[in-house]
């Protein structure tokens, strides 16, 4: 009997693991789950977590203007979200090195790997406390990031946070902010934006409802949509494991005859809506959101897909004002790649910390909860205002949330356009 | 014709999970093992042939054999690495590295080809074709997908049944000791069900890509469980079954996504699947095998 015992026994537990996965309502495959935690440290090695380097408090002995204050990064640098954690880190990489080359206040980076895990969010983020961060530049994503906003909310530990987009990130934490759009103001935005420049007049909604971001985008666009007497005809879901096959979804949005799919997801769906939309002759306009962005870096990608593609986002990588160009350029020189949003997002975040610290008396010995309050009066005060690659005049309420303007896209012959 | 459009998807769908459960089934038929690194297998058949046709330029034939080559090597030597040296051991450290053999080749994948994700172009050059004055539209790699994956259980089950590799492999899945005293080499054997896996491997992970063209470490993790599942609902050990549980499970998923809800197509799969094990506990076309305590 042993056997058939053990095959009972994997098979039970091979659909535990599916019934787990099923009901966990994260943006999580059953695979990312594992592996390991280790810090990835993309300072090159200047720095180590092992170290027995005095801690920051204590260090009285450097001059306040050598020695370091220190960004604490958390995103996922691998697994299947790592694409958004290693633009991230090595954007605000970049705004690193560049502020530092400035001379006067000087920074260290750490970034470490969360794997898109709120459990190993929380492992890296007191990993870095140990190591002595001062302010935290995280999490990139947003399900790790509302566990560890709770942390770093009972310690004190200023956060600004690049793209994790959703409100419970911010909600009740005076010192959490976020450099990106909460999912409800892009939900908000694209409704009110769809409607106004009668971009479609029946329209259909594809999500993901395994994911926060996706369905934070598509409750508050549906309601709006209401509100505008929008005419939403088809409302289909998938989930990251069903992420292969929209024949159904597409088929449905056909049949009720809509002209125009919202699409409030990541581009790697999007990017297999959009080829079997082509394959079944089905021919409406597409508007997505930030997500959708990275859509045309994709490698091999064939852009004429996404042709007439449309999306709020608050960065292009092909815009032609002089820092954008930069930017690009030397995030090209350094990882080969053209930047996506969260790129832009990591390199504001780090330049949103400087200016805000760049006119008060700051020493690198002052404790987390010193600067929190010191960023906390400055973010939140009337004459604060940020200028980045992301948005122009960006200002924050107290609430954490930003104010900028949605930048409306079209995609065409491969590039963004501006809409307006 | 909504529903003949939903079938045919499903039919589609299930013939890629048919062709990556033919690799758990045979392993587990022959060597009595889960090799869950098989998913992965399909992965790394995917970024083979992906830069085959976009880094070096060949025709989308040769860069399907190309992928074939290395699966099969890498399969042989993973067979070889991992899993011999544990042929004494309890099946459940074999099972845990398995897992093991699995994380690494997506970590792997990862540092190779790093996290973004590549677009892939479709392999098969057919338009789609229009039935009906163009209400029914089925593409091109639907067509070839469901094609090879018949002629792949045609071939596999000649092999297994008239060939004498095939008679060996049947030998050591009935009995590893009788089969090595009867002069059955039982590692070759083994290599040959594992080097013929991968290769089924890599023209799995080719379709499956050109259906849904995303290539990322990650790509095969889902199917691979998938049609794990689909080797269970057949009857693990089963060509035919892994045939059967592979498609409908795919027919499954798209009926359930269509006419009950996106939502819980998947529970609904697996709602399927542990009723037929409750009924039939070895699945649909399984063997019921005595084993003497």
């Amino acid at each position: 009997m042993r056997r058939k015992n053990y095959f009972t026994f994997v098979v039970a537990l091979v659909l535990c693991l599916a019934l787990l996965v099923g009901c966990s309502g994260q943006a999580e495959k059953p695979t990312d789950t594992s592996g390991s935690a280790a810090p990835v440290d993309t300072d090159g090695g200047k720095s180590d977590v092992t170290e027995p380097s005095a801690p920051v408090d204590t260090d009285g002995g450097k001059s306040a203007d050598t020695a370091p204050i220190k960004l604490g990064g958390i995103g996922p640098l691998t697994g299947g979200a790592a694409v958004y954690g290693i633009a991230a880190a090595n954007g605000a990489k970049i705004a690193v090195d560049e502020i530092n080359a400035l001379g006067g206040m000087q920074f260290e980076l750490k970034f470490e790997d969360d794997e898109h895990d709120a459990e190993k969010s929380v492992n890296a983020y007191n990993a870095l406390k140990d190591w002595g961060m001062q302010i935290l530049v995280g999490t990139v994503t947003t399900t790790p990031g509302i566990a560890v906003t709770t942390e770093s909310f009972s310690d004190r530990i200023f956060t600004l946070t690049p793209s994790a987009s959703s409100p419970a990130v911010i909600e009740g934490k005076d010192n959490v902010f976020q450099m990106c759009f909460t999912d409800p103001n892009q939900g908000i935005a694209s409704a009110q934006y769809i409607q106004e420049k009668q971009l479609g007049t029946k329209v259909a909604i594809i999500y993901n409802n395994a994911d926060a971001y996706s369905t934070g985008i598509y409750e508050k666009f549906a309601s709006e949509a209401k509100a505008k007497n929008l005419e939403v005809v088809s409302t289909t879901t998938f989930t990251d494991d069903t992420a292969n096959d929209f024949s159904v979804q597409l088929t449905e949005a056909q049949k009720a005859g809509a002209d125009l799919i919202f699409l409030p997801i990541y581009y790697q769906p999007a990017s297999l809506i959009l080829a079997q939309a082509k394959a079944m002759d089905y021919k409406p306009a597409f508007f997505g959101v930030d997500g959708m962005d990275g859509i045309l870096t994709m490698e091999n990608f064939d852009t004429a897909l996404a042709e007439g593609v449309m999306l709020l986002t608050p960065f292009a990588a092909d815009a032609t004002d002089e820092r954008t160009v930069a930017f690009v350029k030397k995030y090209d020189e350094l990882y080969k790649e053209v930047p996506n949003q969260f790129a832009a997002d990591g390199y504001d975040v780090v330049y949103a910390i400087y200016e805000a610290l760049k006119d008060k008396d700051v020493k690198a010995e002052m404790s987390p909860s010193d600067l929190c309050d010191l960023l906390i009066e400055a973010f939140t005060s009337e004459s604060f205002v940020f200028n980045g690659l992301t948005g122009e005049n960006m200002t924050w309420a107290k609430s954490g949330e930003v104010a900028k303007a949605p930048k409306g896209m079209v995609i065409e012959n491969g590039v963004y356009v501006g809409m307006d | 014709m909504d529903f003949l459009s939903y079938f045919i998807s499903g039919i589609s769908l299930g013939s890629i999970y048919a062709i990556i459960a033919l690799g758990y089934t045979m392993v587990y038929g022959i060597a009595k093992m889960l090799n869950f690194a098989h998913g992965d297998v399909i992965m790394v058949g995917g970024y083979m042939s992906f830069m085959a046709t976009t880094n070096f330029g060949w025709p989308p034939l040769l860069s399907v054999l190309f992928a074939m080559v290395v699966c099969t090597v890498l399969g042989i030597l993973i067979e070889q690495l991992a899993y011999k040296p544990l042929r004494a051991a309890p099946s459940l450290a074999v099972l845990i590295t398995a897992i093991g053999v699995s994380y690494f080749l997506q970590n792997a994948a990862l540092l190779i080809w790093s996290a973004n994700p590549k677009s892939f172009s479709s392999i098969v050059p057919f338009d789609s074709l229009r039935l009906f004055g163009g209400k029914l539209i089925i593409s091109g790699t639907t067509i070839v997908t469901i094609i090879v994956c018949i002629v792949i259980i045609s071939a596999l089950n000649t092999i297994v049944n008239k060939t004498k590799v095939g008679k060996a492999m049947r030998a050591v899945s009935e009995d590893k000791d009788a089969a090595q005293l009867m002069g059955v080499s039982v590692n070759k054997t083994i290599s040959i069900t594992f080097a013929i896996g991968s290769a089924l491997a890599a023209i799995a992970g080719v379709l499956l890509c050109s259906a849904y063209p995303i290539l990322m470490p990650t790509t095969g993790a889902m199917p691979g469980i998938k049609a794990f599942t689909a080797a269970v609902f057949g009857g693990i050990g089963s060509i035919p079954g892994a045939f059967l549980g592979g498609i409908l499970l795919g027919i499954i998923e798209i009926l359930g996504k269509a006419y009950v809800s996106t939502q819980l197509s998947d529970a609904i799969v697996f709602a399927v699947l542990i009723i037929i094990l409750l009924v039939k506990p070895t699945g649909l076309l399984g063997k019921k095998v005595l084993v003497k305590v």
